[in-house]
């Protein structure tokens, strides 16, 4: 955590309010936390009010609640059921549009709409990782996603750290939390005590300087530097959960025909829930369209997921017709040949997949699984 | 009428085929009030309402045929209907499933229909109520009680150019999760059908804070023996989980399978 750089300050709840408030006087779409449907969602924000004060989540597998806080805070409450993927990579999007000429030749035209402003108020460090690990899908290799890249670029992030981890936490053993060190434009660290409910803010790149000078704040004391290092730390302690110690992508690969996965996979409903949620997870298919007279075309993209039959249909029928093989494609993706893809792992640890599960099956507890049944056969065969 | 449309002598034919049903599918059609117009322009539009009015002679390009098959005269009929029809699509849980007078499928139906009738001598009926597919083949399925107006339109228009139409057979979990609503089964505790039923509503119960119903029928990849302990953790007895069962695609093998397991559970509390 960077609390001691140049311009780490203070602001107070007031100030909050009025970095919304700025970010939309600049033209930003401010996407934050919200209480909706008995659940803190992302989605646009004007106003302080808007932020979940006073609200914190009890994470179990397959559970979700909202619970009051007498404390007060905004962000002490871990990944709700949406993450930035919600906008970034939206489940629906049109990339072209096609109309028939007077020729009878077809006229394509791109999609290039200009895509909104972002500003993201209250990225978590480990969903800062899953941007990260994003930008590399669609925009390091061959294919560049410019739609994705256009939101991408444009957006601010303003990060805030994690003092309180969500019981299906386990960004410490991911290595991508609950600090974040970078890749922000501001990062802010929440802090309710006898001293108040403040925010030490800094910022790593111009646009957050420059917005920091037109809010209200003060210079951060130590005191309020400590106090920030140590709700971090703490959290850090306070994982609900952690990957097993091991290099999770060899596990994978050396468990492939695992007793496990049968196990795993007669609690698995195939329906796709944890993809949908996972702020990694980037697969799409495409929905071509075309409407009564066939003279307008267009095509769209669509969310899609390993889960699904129809995902690897070929013409013979589905390649991963089994749930076994379903299950353990995306369990090995993100743990194992991500790595050989991507070359990060492609789980960051937010527990998502674990929460939103209807049946609460545990990527930790399955990776432990897998590793313990690895550990007894060899232990057999030495 | 567009120029290109009106010098079209050619338009493909559509008929519209009713058996036992409670008619809201074909509703459907009439619902689509923007796309109406243009509908009629591309397509020559036939409807039989009756049973025994008329029986259009054809050929038709596209016969869409909602309800299901409950008398020895509908069984001739569905017949005729996938003799003089191209492209056979049943539309609507009645079509694809039966329906939910398939109850009488688990039930005497000679009894229902004196209870029912004042003369049940003058009822000629089946024991069964099946889907058109148990009678003839059918090119496509359209699901839904009722079907939605997109998926309905999709089918035309697929149809109209000639291509596949985007009809996914996963779970309404992917439309939920995509629509952007929170799980009312992680976040309330609600019973909610989604993982085994067929997508196509866009998640429409959850939507509104309830659990989905199975009205579109068994998803492509159901998993039942996983998915029954789920709905009595959320607090629903055996006859609960068959009354949900039990609605309007009763008669979908899955749904029927599952009650089966239901009630085979059952006996094995005692
Ligand atoms: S696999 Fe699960 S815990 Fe890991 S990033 Fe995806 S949703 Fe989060
Ligand atoms: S786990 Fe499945 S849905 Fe997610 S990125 Fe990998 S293949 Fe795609
Ligand atoms: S692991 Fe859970 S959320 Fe994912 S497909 Fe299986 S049952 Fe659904
Ligand atoms: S509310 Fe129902 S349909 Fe939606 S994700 Fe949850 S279980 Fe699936």
């Amino acid at each position: 955590m960077r609390t001691g750089g140049r311009d780490a300050v203070v602001l107070d709840r007031d100030g909050l309010d009025g970095l919304i408030v700025l970010l939309a006087a600049r033209g930003r779409t401010v996407i934050g936390p919200t209480v909706r449907d008995g659940a803190i969602v992302l989605a646009e924000i004007s106003a302080g009010g808007d932020l979940p004060y006073g609200w914190g989540v009890d994470l179990e597998a397959g559970r979700y609640r909202l619970r009051p806080r007498t404390d007060g805070a905004a962000f002490a409450h871990s990944a709700g059921p949406q993450s930035w993927k919600t906008f970034l990579h939206p489940q629906r999007e049109r990339q072209w549009t096609a109309r028939t000429g007077p020729d009878g030749v077809p006229l394509v035209t791109e999609d290039d709409t200009p895509p909104p402003s972002y500003a993201f108020l209250g990225v978590r460090p480990c969903d800062l990782r899953a941007i990260q690990v994003q930008d590399r899908v669609l925009t390091d290799g061959p294919h560049t996603d410019p739609r994705y890249r256009r939101r991408r670029e444009r957006a601010f992030l303003v990060v805030v750290e994690c003092t309180e981890p969500g019981a299906t936490c386990f960004c410490v053993s991911m290595g991508t939390g609950p600090a974040a060190d970078r890749g922000y434009d501001l990062a802010l660290t929440e802090v309710v005590d006898d001293g108040g409910h403040r925010f030490l803010a800094r910022s790593a790149s111009d646009e957050g300087s420059a917005v920091l000078a037109e809010l209200p704040t003060r210079p951060a004391d130590d005191g309020l530097r400590a106090a920030a290092r140590e709700g971090v730390a703490q959290a850090a302690g306070r994982m609900g959960r952690a990957m097993p110690d091991v290099d999770l992508r060899v596990l994978m690969h050396e468990t492939l025909t695992a007793d496990r996965w049968n196990d795993v996979t007669a609690r698995c409903l195939t329906c796709g829930n944890c993809t949908m949620v996972c702020p990694t997870c980037f697969c799409t298919t495409a929905e071509d369209v075309t409407d009564l007279t066939g003279e307008h075309t267009e095509r769209w993209r669509r969310w899609e997921s390993c889960y699904d039959l129809e995902f690897t249909h070929l013409q013979n029928g589905p390649v991963r017709a089994s749930a076994l093989s379903r299950y353990r494609q995306w369990a090995t993706h993100k743990l194992g040949t991500w790595y050989d893809q991507f070359g990060s792992s492609g789980c960051v640890g937010c527990g998502r997949c674990i929460v939103w599960c209807p049946t609460g099956i545990d990527i930790t507890e399955e990776a432990h699984a897998l590793n313990q049944e690895r550990a007894e056969a060899r232990q057999a065969a030495s | 009428m567009t120029a290109r449309a009106a010098e079209r002598t050619d338009r493909p034919r559509l008929a519209v085929w009713k058996f036992a049903s409670c008619d809201g599918c074909q509703l459907t059609l009439l619902d689509c009030e923007d796309d109406l117009l243009t509908l009629a322009e591309q397509v020559e539009v036939s409807y039989f309402l009756e049973a025994s009015s008329a029986l259009g002679t054809g050929p038709y390009d596209l016969s869409l045929v909602d309800g299901s098959v409950t008398t020895p005269e509908d069984e001739a009929r569905v017949r005729h209907i996938r003799e003089v029809s191209r492209h056979v699509v049943a539309i609507g849980a009645c079509a694809t499933a039966g329906g939910i007078q398939a109850l009488r499928n688990y039930a005497d139906a000679a009894e229902f229909r004196a209870a029912v009738y004042a003369r049940p001598e003058y009822i000629e009926t089946l024991a069964t109520s099946t889907p058109i597919s148990a009678h003839v083949p059918v090119d496509l399925e359209l699901r839904g009680c009722p079907i939605d107006r997109g998926q309905l339109l999709e089918v035309i228009a697929a149809h109209l150019t000639g291509r596949k139409p985007d009809l996914p057979g996963h779970s309404v979990c992917f439309e939920c999760k995509r629509r952007g609503t929170t799980c009312v089964v992680v976040a309330r505790g609600t019973p909610c059908l989604g993982p085994v039923t067929h997508a196509g509503c866009g998640a429409l119960c959850p939507a509104y804070g309830r659990g989905c119903y199975g009205c579109f029928g068994p998803s492509n990849s159901t998993r039942f023996p996983t998915f029954l302990p789920l709905l009595r953790r959320d607090g629903m007895d055996t006859l609960d989980i068959v009354r949900e069962l039990r609605t309007f695609n009763t008669a979908a093998p899955e749904f029927e399978e599952a009650v089966g397991l239901q009630e085979a559970g059952r006996e094995d509390r005692g």
